[in-house]
């Protein structure tokens, strides 16, 4: 308990020293550029995984190929790929972002068409019976259904895109997982203890977001329906 | 890297099959003592959860909460008390399993239909073996498909933990990125792989073996 | 109003849904598809708003070919109910009822106001507006179904086993505010069931179908029950047909005798004089008291003192079927049944051959 105290107290002094909030190594740079890497690596994953699950999701056509790219996607190490990124193609950030990419989609992908799957028959045969088009099924109903397990394939993939941009830190990139991967090397461990919690809070702010989110944008009426997660 | 340094040379893999496949081992050790841990730890704390639902919600945002943690600094955060040790990976792996086991043992047991826990009731099962012996087996396939998520991303995380040098294959992608040289990290990788994929299938064959009554309903859906 | 010419549906599987059928339904009047599970009943209601398209033939709405008007534009004006309602759960109670408006371009404000006037004729509380469906229960939600296809008061309104889905007395309940609703709103209306009784209940005309998807017959209830076209029909119609098909005689029609019926003011003797085992006991404004048993009457005095039979029950001339006759013939102590007029006096009586033997009641 005590040496618990000790780390909280090393960790105030580390975030609460000048420096940390200055200069090129300081912490306001770190966590935009990681930032950067994650937002534009979950943006685009987006992009592809919602035009895709919701596609495929809507038509029925290609459920098994998503299925199979989605369990495969499980299985890749993440640092593996970064890593074999970085030594194919160098130190540099486009190469990386593309590996984020990748693996932020199969998350997205996979949650997005078995929220649209999950729909109930009946539900979209009421649909089509009131007139709605291919179009209106799609967003006003099986959208709006799927939203629970969308926003779920969003936040899992953003906490492995965060985690991912801490690990690429290993290789030589920016971001906040310098703090801990410097530290290591220097054998600083006020330095990895500190970058650690900057990377936890980072984390949790994430985690509360899609919470919120969830909360402003899913319909009271799945809710009920909606605990899984 | 060398432009003409092919992605794979298969003389290096010959001659570290032996060492290879000692740290296979070990990540299969890394990566699946962490899934036996987190099941003696979920089915309980299931257990718990479906019969007081109100333990439910706080218990679920916890595990969330810690899987949303990067494994790099939960390894760090643990460092301090267990050192540069296989439990320093082992014990953060553990708690990722948490947010994806016990959702799907709370789930599974739902999925018990009222009529049969009614009737084991009426049969004059008492609480406890109602749950062991008839709800539990009940819920078994939601629970292994838990368990096959949980394994595979356990079994591919591992190799963040080289950082501490815990990592069992991830051996092999820090010395690639040190000698430059991409066939060691290709061959982890593709081990990696086949570990997760194989374990997978393993657990597909398992559920099957324990659960015969699912069989025609699997082979339906 | 809605017709089938030559439609069949066969499946590339081999299976045949519908076969061969030729089929006018009249406006204005509910026509009820029976018949058991898989005989195409369903699908034969979804070629009408080409929820199937049929593989042969033409359906035609009001002498228009279907086909001829694209689908969803189509099915915006007809209304459509099924089984378990289909609820939209991740919108209200208000913005399911207000679907099909919106998708014709209304302003929310004139949808919502459209809506909720529909969950009033449902006989739906206001307040529920504002619930979602998943609070509702299935007796609600199906309403709340019904409303929804009211929407933009389309002529047409399809109905797929809307009220099977429910327990026996909330279907009852459905099926009176369903024939309530109809009597105001005259649709034309097509609905599925599996279940004759409702389907005699509900019908104007009925289309009975056999498996096979081939149509058995198509007639009015009561035809169905007096002359069913083959084994299969009578069959799936059942074995109390006889009995059932009275509910369609009036009890007017029902040939009444005077009876032994005697004021309860008059002595004891003058029912013995009657020579029959029961009397009928009625007061000053000729209603009915209860039957007095000759054999126990004591020796003296007037029937006013002796302990009567509960009359079972009478029928009226004025509302009753022949089918409430024969009942209370059944139930009466002498086995006659009494008839009564508006006021409640006794008109006349007769027995269970008089009533079965009446003109709508015997074979023919």
């Amino acid at each position: 308990m005590n040496d618990f105290l000790n780390q909280i107290q090393l960790v105030g002094d580390w975030l609460t020293s000048s420096s940390q909030w200055h200069g090129d190594e300081g912490i306001p740079r770190r966590l935009l550029e990681h930032l950067t890497y994650s937002g534009l690596s979950l943006l685009f994953a987006a992009l592809i995984g919602l035009t895709f699950g919701l596609l495929v999701g809507h038509t029925g056509r290609g459920a098994f190929a998503v299925a199979s790219v989605a369990n495969l996607a499980r299985a890749i190490p993440t640092f593996g790929l970064v890593v074999l990124v970085v030594t194919l193609a160098g130190l540099s950030s486009t190469p990386v972002l593309i590996a984020l990419v990748a693996l932020a989609v199969p998350p997205i992908l996979i949650n997005t068409f078995e929220g649209v799957r999950g729909v109930d028959p009946a539900t979209r045969d009421a649909a089509r019976g009131v007139g709605m088009t291919g179009w209106e099924v799609l967003t006003r109903v099986e959208v709006p259904m799927a939203l629970p397990l969308i926003l779920l394939g969003l936040r899992v993939a953003a906490i492995q895109v965060v985690a991912t941009a801490t690990v690429a830190a290993y290789p030589g990139l920016g971001g906040l997982g310098r703090f801990i991967v410097d530290g290591l090397s220097r054998n600083d461990y006020e330095l990895v203890i500190g970058g650690s919690t900057v990377v936890v809070v980072l984390a949790l702010v994430v985690q509360a977001v899609f919470t919120a989110l969830r909360r402003v944008v899913v319909s009271p009426g799945l809710r009920a329906a909606a605990t899984k997660s | 890297m060398n432009d003409d340094e092919p992605l794979v040379r298969w003389q290096w893999i010959a001659d570290h099959a032996a060492e290879l496949a000692d740290y296979t081992a070990v990540h299969l050790r890394l990566g699946l003592l962490p899934v036996l841990f987190g099941l003696i730890i979920s089915v309980p704390l299931g257990i718990l959860c479906h019969r007081l639902r109100r333990l439910y919600p706080p218990v679920l945002t916890v595990a969330n909460i810690l899987y949303s943690i990067p494994s790099l600094a939960l390894f760090m955060i643990f460092v301090r008390y267990t050192g540069l040790t296989e439990q320093t990976v082992m014990i953060p792996l553990t708690l990722y399993t948490l947010s994806v086991l016990v959702p799907n043992v709370v789930d599974g047991l739902a999925s018990v239909p009222e009529p049969v826990r009614l009737a084991a009731t009426a049969m004059g099962f008492g609480t406890v073996r109602r749950v062991v012996q008839v709800e539990l087996p009940i819920a078994v396939p939601v629970v292994i498909a838990g368990v096959r998520v949980a394994a595979v991303s356990s079994i591919s995380l591992v190799a963040v933990g080289q950082l501490i040098g815990q990592g069992g294959l991830g051996y092999y992608i820090t010395r690639g990125l040190q000698l430059d040289f991409p066939t060691p990290i290709v061959t982890a990788m593709v081990l990696i792989m086949l570990l997760a994929l194989t374990t997978d299938a393993l657990l597909v064959l398992a559920q099957r073996l324990l659960t015969p009554w699912s069989r025609s309903k699997v082979t339906a859906a | 109003m809605i017709r089938f010419d030559a439609v069949s549906k066969n499946y590339p599987n081999g299976t045949t849904a519908v076969d061969d059928l030729s089929l006018e339904l009249a406006e204005g009047g509910i026509t009820v598809l029976v018949g058991p599970s898989g005989c195409g009943k369903t699908t034969t209601l979804r070629m009408i708003n080409r929820m199937v398209e049929p593989t042969t033939g033409t359906v035609s709405l009001r002498g228009r070919d279907i086909r001829e008007v694209n689908a969803p534009e189509l099915r915006r004006g007809i209304g459509y109910v099924i089984q378990h309602a289909g609820l939209f759960p991740h919108r209200t109670v208000l913005d399911n009822i207000a679907t099909v408006p919106l998708l014709l371009g209304w302003s929310r404000k004139k949808a919502r106001a459209r809506a909720a006037e529909l969950l009033e004729l449902v006989g739906l509380p206001a307040e529920m507006a504002k619930r979602y469906p998943n609070q509702l229960s299935g007796g609600q939600q199906q309403r709340v179904g019904v409303a929804r296809a009211l929407g933009a008061d389309p002529p047409v309104l399809l109905m797929d086993e809307p009220f099977s889905a429910v327990d026996p007395i909330v279907r009852a309940e459905l099926q009176a505010e369903f024939i309530r609703l109809q009597k105001e709103l005259h649709k034309t209306i097509v609905f599925v069931t599996h279940d004759i009784d409702e389907a005699i209940k509900l019908g104007n005309n009925i289309a009975v179908f056999r498996t096979g998807g081939r149509l058995a017959q198509f007639d009015t209830p009561e035809r169905l029950l007096t002359s069913p076209a083959d084994e299969f029909v009578a069959d799936f119609v059942g074995h109390d047909r006889g009995i059932r098909r009275l509910s369609f005689v009036k009890a007017a029609e029902v040939p009444l005798r005077e009876g032994p019926v005697l004021s309860a003011t008059s002595p004891v003797a003058e029912a013995r004089a009657v020579k029959e085992p029961w009397v009928l006991v009625v007061d000053d404004a000729r209603r009915p008291l209860g039957w007095a048993p000759v054999a126990e009457l004591p020796d003296s005095g007037t029937l006013v003192d002796v302990q009567l039979a509960p009359l079972g029950h009478t029928f009226s001339l004025v509302g009753d079927s022949a089918r409430a006759a024969l009942d209370s013939a059944l139930l009466s102590p002498a086995r006659l049944a009494v008839g009564v007029d508006a006021d409640g006096a006794v008109v006349g009586a007769a027995d269970v051959h008089e009533i079965t033997g009446s003109p709508g009641g015997g074979d023919r």
